[in-house]
């Protein structure tokens, strides 16, 4: 019989990505990554954030999402503009980041809430194609956005640029142009923090009456309501608190590069970080941390084999998916998960007794 | 057994409750489905410690009475009075925290939690810590997780299943997933307890434990049941009402002896002589 018990595993997890941080940041103190690893610490701390903030909505919660790069484009946008409207400002730049990144959770938090109204009363289906909608809806607000700061205060307009922003102050969303002249930011140190931050709320949340709320939703909804959980506030608990981590994710994200357009945040982002949730397996954040790292990793180190790159990364995509969904190592696995808790009880007529 | 006492509605209730208010006062319940009448006409009183049972041949429309009752279905016609209050507008979820708990006829637990998790989500309603406790681990957390923990363990021990707190809920046999429904419905504090089919499914002796653990929940937490069950040996063995349903009608309702000799039900049960 299965024991549900994930303490040891949370242990584990945590293990894993400081052990991680501190080989890689040994690895690049001995001068012994390559620049195109090191360009990529940043992106993929923010994939592993993505990943986590989606599997709590589809694997914790159950909800399909298909418009989880939205929520990044928002925090990604937002959370810029802020960090270039502080420029002067806050000097410091690990400060204007943390700034930043607050900023990009609370924006990406209230999208989140609003979208949640109409999407959380939906399910299953309707659920994932309104997500889908948003997702291009955001797209679509960004590419037509003109953002600017300056000394009389904030002026925004849409479509075309009518912010008359003045000489001394910047235009700084710039439609399809995006944000451009971004200084980089952001940090693998940083990254690294926001990763364990975003994995301490999603287990201490799993962890709390919350998340067994959530969990049984997701397990039962009319159960759930029969013995008083209000569907509503929780569903709509889980979707923020997962909106705000993208929002995050997303700042950290765009402050590594010197431009960002809206177009980087579209429905084959959403997809992605989907299939590292599904490869990670659902619910799973310690499946989810691995998948982002490695399938971030491996367009890149399959570059040498030049225009097979996509093919072969499709095919290994599916043989992972084949593997991890084999009776054998699923037990294996859990078998680890559990690190010797669990036991399959062979003893029936003790379990007919009980 | 108690006896039946008849209050002045033309109902009856054991005569240890005849002077309290009933927990559960059901007048003229009725929903229809398009043109199709489910339920109609469902009257009914339910003292506070009464375990009283609702009977009837299939499709006469028990599992729609405790729809209704749950608000799964909002009623048609009539009016639920628990504990006084019309539940009028009432959701499942605020039903549940004015004191009505249910099973399901078709079980529905939480598969992937452990058991003791399973009924601590059923406390929710009654913990108060907020989410921002729970990330940070605030003293409230630590308290009334601690308090949470205790109290499931002791509704566990209710039904003697203490020992399998830690185990995932959808692993348990078919009987322990029973009980521990019912378990879950008693961690809401409910006023009144909705069985559907309790005994579906057990041998005789799981049977016989269940009739001895029904009697124990109302003794000890002084609360009422009502419950639809097609074996007649635990139906005429605990309840000291019954009320029988055919065709969504009332047709009967008394003491086990007067139910049992009732021609009406007799022809419903078994068609005409």
């Amino acid at each position: 019989m299965r024991k549900s018990s994930s303490a040891p595993f949370h242990f584990l997890t945590y293990f894993l990505v400081i052990g991680a941080y501190a080989a890689l940041q040994v690895l690049q103190a001995r001068g012994e990554l390559s620049a195109t690893m090191r360009g990529m610490l940043v992106p993929i701390c923010a994939y592993v954030v993505m990943a986590v903030s989606l599997n709590l909505t589809v694997g914790v919660l159950g909800e399909l999402s298909l418009g989880h790069a939205g929520f990044m484009s928002v925090g990604a946008f937002l959370g810029t503009s802020t960090a270039i409207a502080l420029q002067d400002a806050v000097p410091v730049p690990g400060v204007r980041l943390a700034i930043a990144l607050v900023v990009a959770a609370l924006c990406a938090a209230v999208a989140g809430f609003l979208i949640g109204i109409p999407v959380l009363r939906l399910n299953g289906d309707y659920l994932a194609i309104v997500t889908l909608a948003f997702g291009e809806i955001i797209k679509a607000i960004f590419n037509n956005l003109y953002l600017g700061v300056d000394a009389k205060g904030v002026h925004v307009s849409l479509l075309e640029d009518t912010t008359n922003t003045a000489a001394d102050g910047r235009l700084i969303i710039q439609g399809p142009m995006g944000i451009g002249g971004i200084q980089k930011i952001s940090t693998f140190t940083a990254g690294f923090i926001l990763i364990l931050i975003s994995l301490i709320v999603i287990f201490n949340l799993v962890g709390s009456r919350a998340g067994r709320a959530i969990m049984a939703i997701r397990d039962n909804p009319i159960a759930a309501q029969s013995v008083g959980v209000n569907l509503i506030k929780y569903k709509m608990m889980a979707f923020v608190v997962s909106a705000a981590l993208a929002g995050s994710a997303g700042a950290l994200f765009a402050m590594n590069y010197s431009t960002v357009v809206a177009n980087k945040f579209d429905f084959n982002t959403s997809i992605l970080i989907l299939v590292f949730v599904v490869l990670g397996g659902l619910g799973n954040m310690f499946g989810s941390i691995v998948a982002a790292a490695v399938l971030t990793i491996l367009p890149e180190a399959l570059r040498p084999i030049a225009e097979y790159r996509m093919l072969l990364y499709a095919v290994l995509l599916i043989v992972m998916m084949l593997t991890a969904n084999h009776p054998l190592v699923k037990a294996i696995f859990n078998r680890f998960r559990q690190t010797g808790q669990i036991q399959l009880e062979t003893d029936d007529e003790e379990k007919e007794a009980a | 057994m108690a006896k039946l006492v008849p209050v002045p509605s033309g109902s009856m209730v054991p005569d240890r409750d005849i002077n309290k208010k009933p927990v559960l006062e059901c007048v003229d319940l009725g929903i229809s489905f398009g043109g199709l009448r489910a339920v109609q006409d469902f009257n009914i009183i339910i003292g506070p410690t009464e375990i009283s049972g609702l009977i009837g041949p299939n499709g006469a429309g028990k599992t729609t009475v405790f729809n209704l009752l749950t608000k799964v279905y909002q009623p048609t016609q009539g009016t639920i009075l628990l504990n006084g209050k019309d539940t009028h507008g009432m959701n499942t979820m605020q039903v549940n925290r004015a004191g009505i708990a249910r099973t399901f006829q078709n079980i529905r637990l939480f598969d992937n939690l452990s058991v003791e998790d399973n009924v601590k989500v059923a406390m929710d309603a009654n913990m108060h810590y907020s989410m921002w406790s729970g990330i940070f681990r605030l003293p409230s957390y630590w308290r009334e997780e601690k308090a949470a923990h205790e109290k499931a363990l002791e509704l566990l021990s209710l039904f003697s299943m203490e020992k399998l707190a830690h185990i995932q809920a959808g692993a348990l046999p078919y009987g322990a997933q029973r009980r521990l429904e019912i378990v879950r419905a008693l961690a809401t504090n409910p006023s009144l307890l909705l069985l559907d089919e309790p005994a579906a499914g057990m041998n005789p002796s799981e049977t016989a434990e269940l009739m001895e653990n029904i009697r124990k929940v109302r003794d000890t937490l002084q609360i009422a049941v009502l419950l639809i069950e097609h074996d007649m040996n635990l139906v005429m063995n605990i309840c000291e009402g019954i009320c029988v349903l055919n065709f969504g009608r009332i047709i009967a309702k008394g003491t086990p002896e007067d139910i049992q000799s009732n021609p009406a039900v007799i022809e419903a049960y078994l068609g005409k002589k």
